[in-house]
């Protein structure tokens, strides 16, 4: 057993399948796509354009359920199918961060009410979600700028301030969507290693989609889509064996 | 943390925009209300302020504030000797279109029984009551006519003795109050050439009657004034009004007065009533018409600017359910920034028509009631409007933040 097997599971999918349509316009999406990320593991998964990233990571992100298949978060059953083990919106709150390509912050919120609001809706007083929102903050270099709306803060600070909500609920997976293609590759490759070490340091699973191969030493597993199929990468597959 | 205040501070300039725009809408449809109550206010004060039990008026007439109504003068003397009675006075009203100082003038002028009356009753604002029988004149500020100030009507000069306040009539028209009399004067008041003609046609008249060829003397009395013509009655009164003594029935004293064929009998309140379903009905509900429509119009602009505002939010409100924020917290956002936009609309509603409706011509009565009641169709109108909103940030999907 690998050292990775050794740590516990942050989330696990078995065999999630998503198809639109029915009959003659059915469309797989996504095709039997089983991925183990464990606690403090960083993962990225690669994939050109329409190889259904996007579609595993709304199922994996409790959005968009797939047609079948299994979403496990730290151990616990949250996704068979459509059918729902849990409240999902709730579950989400509590178990994933989320991190986009570009628009992740609430335009009328400053920095730090962006982070404050993520736990205020967990159930934290005003003060304590303070209290920690300024910590993350300051944890991710930005905490300068707390006061400043989106607008007012560059790319690379915008998905610090995101990392930080994303951290906020001490989430069990962070989900990143892309998060260095409006960075160019010195501020993309900061906020790779960005996710790297939140991961390692808070023991949560970082899933990142990402086209950017020139940060992949960063990652410690990495996953590949094509046409809805999903497997390890080449070199992961060839390291594995 | 309030998302609706956060939304709003970040938006704030066109949200105070949108605002001011809901809150003049909202101070049109307080106007309308404002109008309407003044238009009842006005019809009913002199009915209320005279202070009369019962109204003696020409029978099957509504009164001479609905319609012309001629009752004879020595009406006032049947009614003394109706036990029960303590006073029964003369009252005659009717409305004049004047020139002064190039601009019409109307005035609804109200003749007082001297000198049992003489406008004690009247609130004045300055000045004194009537002191003599003739030319002088207590008037309402409306009017403009100062305090001393002499106006010209018919062929007499009356002299402003006091003012008044409020006193309009069911038109809106400023009352100028002087003894009937002095009424009368003014409204048979005829130009000397029409006196002239008059007698000359009734002379011609007379030399081709029977009566003038056989009695020649009768003729001598066509040059005299109508009014001293022994054929003709004196010039007659809009009304009696009547007051009964305290401990009198009320009832039985009507019911007296009703059995004359000459007169209809009304108590204060049915004149009250005659007033406000007869004159006043009309404009009275359409200004309430118009005021549902402008409501209406409010609640449709408000759900319009509510779901615009809803729209630009989209994706905020989408990564809001992406991280987990339940329906309550986006219905709360939305529902929070209809009735703060409702609350602040109805503030600038009431400090803007607080400084102009004193400037519109007819009165525009803000009551608490009245108030209190738009607050709550306000309040009313935000809820329902920001359904919209709602409906289409409900069905935001936590997808849309990823696109």
């Amino acid at each position: 057993m690998s050292d990775r097997d050794s740590r516990s599971l942050a989330i696990e999918t078995r065999g999630l399948t998503k198809i639109y349509g029915s009959g003659n316009t059915e469309i797989v999406a996504m095709k039997d796509a089983s991925m183990k990320v464990h606690r403090g593991e960083v993962v990225a998964l690669l994939g050109p354009s329409g190889s259904g990233k996007s579609t595993f990571l709304t199922a994996v992100g409790l959005i968009n359920p797939p047609t079948s298949g299994q979403v496990w978060i730290r151990d616990q059953l949250v996704l068979e199918g459509e059918i729902s083990y849990t409240n999902l919106r709730s579950f989400r709150r509590q178990h994933i961060g989320f991190v986009f390509q570009k628009s992740n912050l609430i335009p009328f919120l400053t920095a730090i009410e962006n982070v404050q609001i993520a736990l205020e809706l967990n159930g934290a007083t005003s003060r304590q979600a303070r209290r920690r929102a300024l910590h993350l903050l300051d944890e991710l270099g930005v905490e300068d700028r707390a006061s400043n709306l989106p607008s007012m803060l560059s790319g690379g600070q915008q998905q610090r301030v995101a990392v930080a909500r994303a951290l906020a609920n001490h989430p069990s997976v962070i989900l990143a969507d892309e998060p260095t293609a409006a960075l160019d590759g010195h501020r993309g490759r900061q906020v790779m290693e960005l996710f790297a070490k939140v991961a390692h340091e808070h023991g949560t699973g970082v899933i990142v989609v990402t086209h950017d191969h020139r940060a992949l030493d960063v990652f410690d597993t990495t996953y590949e889509m094509e046409d809805g199929l999903m497997g390890l990468s080449s070199s992961e597959a060839t390291s594995v064996t | 943390m309030n998302l609706a205040f956060k939304d709003i501070r970040h938006n704030l300039g066109r949200f105070a925009l949108t605002t001011v725009g809901v809150g003049m809408l909202l101070m049109i449809v307080m106007g309308m209300g404002g109008i309407y109550r003044g238009i009842v206010e006005d019809a009913t004060l002199l009915v209320d302020n005279v202070g009369s039990d019962l109204w003696l008026v020409q029978r099957n007439t509504r009164g001479p504030f609905a319609e012309i109504s001629r009752v004879p003068s020595n009406l006032v003397h049947r009614a003394y000797a109706v036990p029960g009675v303590v006073s029964a006075r003369e009252f005659v009203y009717h409305t004049i279109q004047r020139e002064q100082d190039g601009k019409p003038l109307r005035i609804a002028v109200l003749g007082l029984s001297w000198p049992i009356d003489k406008g004690q009753w009247i609130p004045l604002t300055g000045g004194r009551s009537l002191g003599q029988n003739h030319f002088e004149m207590v008037a309402d500020q409306s009017l403009g006519l100062a305090l001393g100030e002499t106006i010209d009507l018919g062929k007499e000069s009356y002299t402003i003795v006091g003012t008044t306040k409020s006193m309009l009539s069911a038109g809106g028209d400023g009352i100028a109050f002087v003894t009937v009399t002095d009424a009368q004067q003014i409204q048979f008041d005829t130009p000397g050439e029409a006196v002239r003609l008059e007698r000359a046609s009734r002379l011609a008249r007379g030399e081709q009657s029977d009566l003038g060829n056989l009695q020649p003397a009768i003729l001598d009395n066509t040059n005299k004034p109508a009014s001293q013509l022994p054929a003709i009655a004196r010039p007659q009164m809009s009304a009696v009004l009547v007051s009964v003594s305290p401990g009198a029935d009320l009832a039985k004293v009507k019911e007296a007065m009703s059995g004359w064929g000459d007169v209809s009998v009304y108590t204060q309140s049915q004149q009250r009533d005659l007033l406000l379903k007869g004159t006043v009905d009309r404009a009275r509900r359409q200004i309430g018409l118009f005021r549902v429509l402008l409501t209406l119009i409010a609640a449709i602009i408000m759900a319009l600017i509510l779901y615009t505002l809803t729209l630009d939010k989209i994706h905020s409100i989408a990564l809001l359910k992406l991280i987990g924020a339940p329906n309550r917290v986006i219905l709360g956002l939305i529902l929070q920034q209809a009735l703060m936009l409702g609350v602040a609309g109805f503030g600038i509603a009431y400090l803007v028509g607080g400084k102009l409706f004193p400037m519109f011509p007819r009165r525009v009565i803000l009551t608490q009631t009245d108030l209190f009641q738009l607050a709550l169709i306000v309040v009313g109108i935000s809820v329902v409007s920001s359904l919209l909103g709602i409906w289409k940030a409900m069905k935001v999907t936590p997808n849309e933040a990823l696109s």
